[in-house]
């Protein structure tokens, strides 16, 4: 009695006999045979021939036969559109059935058949259906309006359905107005421009009703549109929050993220001291928790969003650690993702339960989860320094139990401790030493190298170790040979006496018998600098590194906050922005959080960074992790920058040198690996003087300008530097002198002056002109109090006495040691100048720019941890308006007055700057410049421990990009 | 929106496809096959996969992967939710959700995917109003179909999709007038080796039952509503009267829902109701390892632990166990390793357990992994957090209904490492 008879029939002639079923005259018959072939068209097997027949059955009062040709036709007209033709009328008929049920099932199966032919005879019908006088008729119908848009959304323009749908938006049932959005939502997708979803205060008062009463998938729509909306000041944000929050609440997983979404979003508009931010920021916790305890597939979409937002606003889930421990039997893409939101949340009062769990799963059984727990302690031990010795020992515990990728992951782990701790924990390397042979991973292998190689001296057979490694050298992978190759090296350097043979073996290995050029290359660059200069070879390969950061594979801010906005979507959960990777959404519009409320200047619009987005879209550069041990070597120079764009304005060879350098730099330190990063740098700019290298670059001398070599003989260091951008020629701006005292205050004296920056010494300059009759003598200068504690360096060098109508040029060099004290503006400065006369003051703003210290450029890694350290309430945002440079001429010219480009992005063709600077206080500024070609309204974001300097920062910003 | 669906059974074929909009190439599922391949267990696929011109988000269910295919950016909840709900409209409907089940009904399966989703929008997902437009196949009803030649379809526009209240359909009458909730508790734990908890949360759900004659209002009050901090409700509870008084106000669906499900964080104490004692050892060198576990009960005020299972995956180096179970019966499959004791009910006067040896590969290392062991058990009449309902009143009716409350307490994923 049951269906499954209809999947047994797959004898030959099937078709024959269902087609005189379907021409039966007795009704029970025609029904039996229209069910049979819908089975077989559920199974995929094609019916499409038996379409008259079917077809022909359409016109019958009975309701379930009637729904079953529908199916049909919606699976098969598009094959047979001319056959399609004949249903035409029935359908036109049923849309004016008394039945609201008939009326609206034709007008929803009409929609589904894809016919270019049958959507002309459907706008009548579905006219009448979006007023007709049933609710449940007009929301059918205001879904059909999206698949007829689907089909030819030329004829739903030109037929006027988009203004009647955004009607529907006010009508006055909840379920017509959730269908009203999601069908202009859909459309809107596919019509970037379009401003289909105008969103004021009155739709939006509209939408937030019918959230309360339509059915969830409705309330999801609402809410993903809601989430569109940029409210115009905190209050309102407030009353949209305070209306959604209730949705947390809801047993839908979906409307809870959506809700999510819209919460975060409208609280970066939010006043921090305001109390119920306080209570929003609690009241997001235990959704999101919940949602943990759904199916699993629910939890790994949570998990992925949870990771955004704890990276975002880490205070939201710090005390919920342990609902991350991972159960035994969660599905290992469950497990993984718990792990890694597990050591974002790691943090010096949970480290212990933290660490006991990842011991506890480094026993399990599934080998990719154990890697990525003993990978999560040495991220630990690097996260939060109290725990490093803990880690260390849990570490080799693990190694103790010798199975083999555990040892190998510990390992691993073990490098970038060492590299985070120097001098701390070599104790443990004879431990390591003993596991040599066990390790066949590249990296792994790659890694105990590396410490061999480091730590040659306390290692007593060091040179047997590496030599063990150097049988067989041709089979092991390149990331092998090129670290044995440079540890190697640095054993020569350190024990010179011992090691000659090993050395010339490997090096002959290197340069002869491999093909690699990368290997080659390297093995020729070690083999010259030994011969010419073994100090410079040892200053070079055995220099300090660079510390490693503590947050790795964090996501960059910005693309950060554009996820934010997504939250919920697939962009969320595969970590990027939606116009990476969604097929046919040309031209989405990037979404950037609001600003937050105590900002300077006007709060940005959603839109307006990328208003004239451009499709072509570069893959987003997340900043890479330092996983990989060793890169390419020479890709600064194999792949010659000459397209880094314009150059700048005050042009000339030179400049052009440098420019070219900067942006080969920049991508070297882009996909740098860390272990050998300050010799190879150095290396690089060594190789560029040395004409006989020719092998890795013969492809590419033309591309080097002649001046290339000028400043690559004054050694390596400056090259590097350059690149680096102190000694530009452009100096730091300095305005020009302006009157600080009149000569009418002055009893006669006149001071104008300004001040500088020279060669890391800040200036002031004066003017003096005596406009008195008598002669002025005894000049003597103090500063009162100020914010950077700016103080003479010296006293006022004025010799002569200063005869009437004389002027002279005062300038004094000033320290910053002098007394704090707080002024408004943050740059005033209050002057007394006495002479033999009186003692006149007076006050002038110096510009910010000139504490910017020289060494004010962060490590790129440094940067993002640090960015992601200061809390959001302390970024504001403000426009540059009218300035007409490129983004390399202003990064040039930035760097003059010591703002230092750390990194650049581009999207869209829209530019970003990442930039530091410190003051002569210490206090680092992190910016963001954000520059669009053609447009020359700059913003800037500004991050900073001490938020009251931003906005005279700013000002530094504005005065220098201008001048 | 969602584009397609496909099902999907363990042995890797399609048993049943459904397009909304235009029609897909079943040879998309290929990509989902390759994943399958990739991952060690059924359940390890993971839920979102991309292909070139499509996205698949799949669950994975009563060992049906349901995989539906996306061709926008479409919230990836939004799509899980939808096919939880399928399976468990299926399931509602055909009892079970199996192959054979779907199979059975597929008439009806295709004109429930066609109600429950117009070009991809979800349009009525209600069980109330699905039952309205689609009568569930019993076997009665099959039998005067086939003599009548009436069908299934409702014939009436389903009238609670409209309303106020969509979840509750009109004109319902009953002699007996009952409502029944059932308070469910889950306790999710982890315990390490040395029986301290590492974290222990609680999973609760109040479960009703309602059949009420006409519109009634029904409002229901806890003694400790305090516990409720993070709760999830059915759209019918009134979220402002909950906010102000802490009292669940509600018009209810007709038969059963969920009401609400509430979650009590591992912040709070959790009380653990079972306790294990175990000694899992192997010995460097030895081809046998002793196996050692008894149970009881711990904070059960006074109630009977029942429904015990134990399960533990045991390492892969044994080859067979020899053990000898106080009560109830014990398996161990050699092929998956999986031991499985069916313990019954815990008497605290004699507590089970479970005593012998295991026997290793000859010469074989000893394990580096630590079994972990699963526990299931129920615990009737109580509810673990504390719960307990004060009060249920009706308004809006005139009839005395009859009321019921069942609180049990149950295992979630207890877990004890070892």
């Amino acid at each position: 009695m049951t269906d499954s008879k209809y999947f047994t029939t797959t004898k030959k002639g099937e078709i024959f006999e269902l087609k005189a079923e379907l021409n039966s005259d007795k009704k029970e018959k025609k029904k039996e045979a229209v069910k049979k072939v819908i089975a077989s068209m559920t199974v995929g097997k094609d019916v499409s021939a038996l379409f008259p027949d079917v077809v022909n059955c359409m016109q019958t009062d009975n309701l379930e036969l009637k729904k079953l040709v529908y199916l049909y036709l919606m699976n098969y007209a598009k094959s047979q559109p001319d056959m399609a033709i004949m249903a035409v009328n029935t359908f036109v008929k049923d849309c004016e059935d008394p039945n609201p049920l008939i009326r609206a099932l034709a007008v929803r199966t009409m929609g589904c058949i894809r016919v270019d032919k049958i959507t002309e005879y459907l706008c009548e019908p579905l006219r009448k259906c979006l007023k007709d006088e049933d609710p449940y008729v007009r929301k059918t119908a205001a879904v059909c309006v999206a698949k007829l848009h689907d089909i030819n959304a030329q004829l739903v323009e030109d037929q006027g359905f988009l203004d009647t749908l955004k009607d529907l938006i006010s009508d006055s049932n909840p379920m017509v107005v959730a269908n009203a959005v999601a069908a202009l939502s859909e459309i809107a997708e596919s019509h970037p421009n379009s401003n289909l979803l105008d969103l004021n205060p009155q739709t939006i008062n509209k939408l937030l009703t019918a959230l309360n009463e339509c059915t969830e998938w409705g309330q999801i729509f609402i809410l993903d549109c809601l989430a569109n909306y940029t409210p115009r000041d905190d209050r309102e944000s407030q009353s949209i929050c305070e209306r959604v929050t209730p949705r947390l609440s809801h047993a839908n997983s979906a409307v809870v993220l959506s809700a999510v979404k819209v919460l975060m979003k409208f609280m970066e508009m939010l006043p921090k001291d305001l109390d119920y931010y306080g209570t929003l920021l609690k009241k997001l916790a235990p959704p999101l928790v919940t949602l943990l305890s759904a199916e699993p597939e629910l939890q790994y979409v949570a998990l992925r969003n949870i990771n955004l937002i704890v990276q975002r606003r880490p205070e939201i889930l710090k005390h919920e650690m342990k609902v991350f421990f991972v159960k035994y039997n969660d599905p290992i893409y469950v497990k993984l993702e718990k792990l890694d939101i597990m050591i974002r949340l790691a943090s010096q009062a949970n480290i212990a339960q933290v660490l006991a769990e990842l011991k506890e799963y480094a026993t399990e059984v599934d080998v990719d989860f154990v890697r990525k727990a003993v990978r999560a302690i040495g991220r630990c031990a690097i996260k939060v320094e109290q725990s490093a010795e803990r880690c260390v020992s849990t570490l080799l515990d693990l190694i103790q139990t010798k199975v083999n990728y555990v040892v190998q992951e510990a390992i691993v782990v073990i490098k970038d401790i060492f590299r985070k701790y120097p001098n701390k924990y070599e104790s443990v390397i004879a431990t390591l030493c003993e596991n040599l042979d066990s390790l066949d991973e590249p990296e792994a292998r790659a890694a105990m190298i590396w410490i061999v190689g480091e730590y040659a001296e306390r290692i007593d057979n060091a040179d047997e170790l590496l030599e063990s490694f150097l049988e067989g050298f041709h089979d092991e992978s390149t990331q092998v040979q090129l670290q044995l190759l440079t540890a190697i090296v640095k054993l020569f350097l350190k024990k010179p006496t011992e090691t000659q043979e090993l050395v010339q073996q490997v090096l002959s290995l290197a340069t002869q018998d491999s093909d690699n050029p990368d290997l080659r290359d390297r093995g020729y660059i070690y083999w010259r600098l030994l011969s010419t200069d073994p100090v410079a070879a040892k200053e070079v390969v055995l220099a300090e590194k660079p510390l490693i950061s503590e947050e790795t594979d964090l996501i960059e801010p910005t693309l950060l906050e554009e996820l934010i906005c997504h939250i919920g979507t697939l962009a969320s959960v595969y970590h990027k922005p939606p116009s990476a990777f969604v097929e046919g959404s040309r031209g989405v519009q990037h979404k950037r959080l609001p600003g937050s409320a105590g900002s300077g200047e006007s709060v940005e619009s959603p839109d307006t960074g990328t208003a004239a987005a451009v499709a072509s879209e570069a893959p987003p550069a997340v900043i890479p992790s330092q996983g990989d041990l060793l890169g390419d070597l020479l890709n600064l120079d194999l792949t010659p920058p000459t397209t880094t764009g314009p150059p700048p304005p005050s042009s000339g060879l030179q400049m052009g040198a440098m420019d070219l350098l900067g942006g080969g730099l920049d991508s070297l330190m882009g996909d740098e690996s860390e272990p050998v990063i300050t010799s190879r740098d150095r290396l690089g700019g060594d190789l560029g003087g040395s004409p006989a290298m020719g092998t890795g670059f013969g492809a590419t001398p033309a591309a080097m300008p002649a001046s290339f070599n000028a400043p690559v003989s004054s050694g390596l260091d400056d090259l590097f530097d350059l690149g680096g951008g102190v000694g530009m020629p452009m100096g730091a701006y300095s305005p020009p002198k302006t009157v600080w005292l009149p000569a009418m205050k002055g009893k006669g004296l006149e001071i104008s002056g300004t001040f500088a920056r020279r060669a890391g010494v800040i200036q002031i300059e004066m003017t003096l002109t005596n406009k008195a009759m008598s002669v002025m003598s005894d000049f003597a200068i103090q500063f009162n109090r100020n914010s950077f504690g700016l103080a003479p360096a010296g006293p006022l060098q004025v010799l002569t006495p200063l005869s009437p109508n004389q002027s002279i040029e005062v300038t004094l060099p000033l320290n910053t040691v002098g007394p704090v004290m707080k002024m408004d503006p943050l740059n005033n400065l209050q002057v007394a100048v006495k002479n033999n006369i009186d003692v006149f003051y007076f006050s002038c703003q110096y510009p910010i720019s000139m504490l910017f210290v020289e060494d004010g450029k962060m490590e790129r890694q440094v940067f993002l941890a640090t960015w992601k350290d200061i809390p959001n309430e302390n970024e504001s945002q403000f426009q540059i308006k009218d300035c007409h440079l490129n983004s390399d001429a202003a990064s040039n010219k930035l760097q003059g007055s010591n703002i230092f480009t750390i990194a650049k992005r581009t999207v869209d063709g829209q530019d970003m700057l990442y930039q530091s600077m410190k003051l002569t206080n210490g206090i680092w500024v992190l910016a963001e410049l954000r520059v669009q070609a053609g447009n020359p309204n700059f913003t800037v974001s500004l991050k900073c421990r001490a938020p009251e300097v931003s906005q005279c920062v700013f000002q530094g910003y504005e005065t220098v990009l201008k001048n | 929106m969602i584009h397609s669906l496909f099902l999907i059974n363990a042995s890797g074929d399609i048993f049943l496809e459904k397009h909304w909009k235009s029609v897909v190439s079943r040879s998309v599922c290929d990509y989902f096959f390759e994943a399958q391949e990739r991952a060690t267990e059924p359940e390890n696929v993971p839920p979102v996969i991309p292909t070139p011109h499509h996205y698949l988000i799949s669950v994975l269910r009563h060992r049906i992967y349901f995989v539906a295919v996306i061709q926008s950016e479409v919230p990836p909840l939004f799509v899980i939710e939808f096919l939880h709900r399928v399976v468990d409209t299926f399931q509602d409907y055909f009892g079970v959700c199996t192959e054979a089940a779907i199979k059975d009904n597929v008439v009806v399966v295709y004109e429930l995917l066609e109600e429950m989703l117009d070009n991809g929008f979800p349009l009525a997902t209600e069980s109330n109003i699905l039952k309205e437009l689609i009568k569930p196949p019993t076997i009665l009803r099959t039998m005067v179909n086939t003599i009548t030649g009436s069908t299934n379809v409702g014939e009436q526009l389903p009238t609670g999709q409209l309303s106020v209240v969509p979840w509750r359909r009109t004109g319902v009458k009953y002699t007996n007038n009952e409502a029944y909730f059932d308070v469910v508790e889950e306790i999710d734990a982890i315990i390490d080796k040395s029986g301290s908890t590492i974290t222990a949360e609680i999973q609760g759900v109040i479960d009703a039952c309602v059949k009420l004659t006409g519109m009634p209002d029904l409002t229901l009050s806890f003694m400790n509503p305090r516990l409720l901090d993070d709760v999830s409700f059915h759209p019918c509870v009134r979220f402002k009267r909950w906010e102000a008084e802490r009292i669940l106000s509600f018009i209810p669906p007709d038969g059963n829902f969920r009401l609400l499900s509430y979650h009590v964080s591992s912040q709070n104490l959790v009380a653990i109701p079972v306790y294990v004692k175990h000694n899992i050892t192997f010995r460097e060198g030895s081809s046998q390892g002793r196996f050692d576990l008894t149970l009881g009960p711990k904070q059960t005020m006074g109630k009977a632990v029942e429904s015990v299972l134990v399960s533990s995956q045991l390492p892969r180096g044994v080859l067979n166990t020899n053990l000898n179970p106080s009560q109830g019966t014990y398996t161990f499959d050699p092929v998956t390793k999986l031991l499985t004791w069916d313990v019954g009910k815990i008497n605290p006067q004699k507590l089970p357990s479970l005593k012998g040896t295991m026997s290793l590969q000859a010469g074989a290392s000893k394990p580096d992994e630590n079994p972990t062991i699963n526990i299931q058990f129920k615990i009737q009449q109580m509810a673990i957090s504390g719960l307990k309902v004060n009060r249920l009143d009706m308004y809006g009716e005139k009839y005395k209904p009859f009321k019921g409350i069942k609180y049990m307490t149950k295992a979630g994923k207890f877990q004890v490492r070892t």
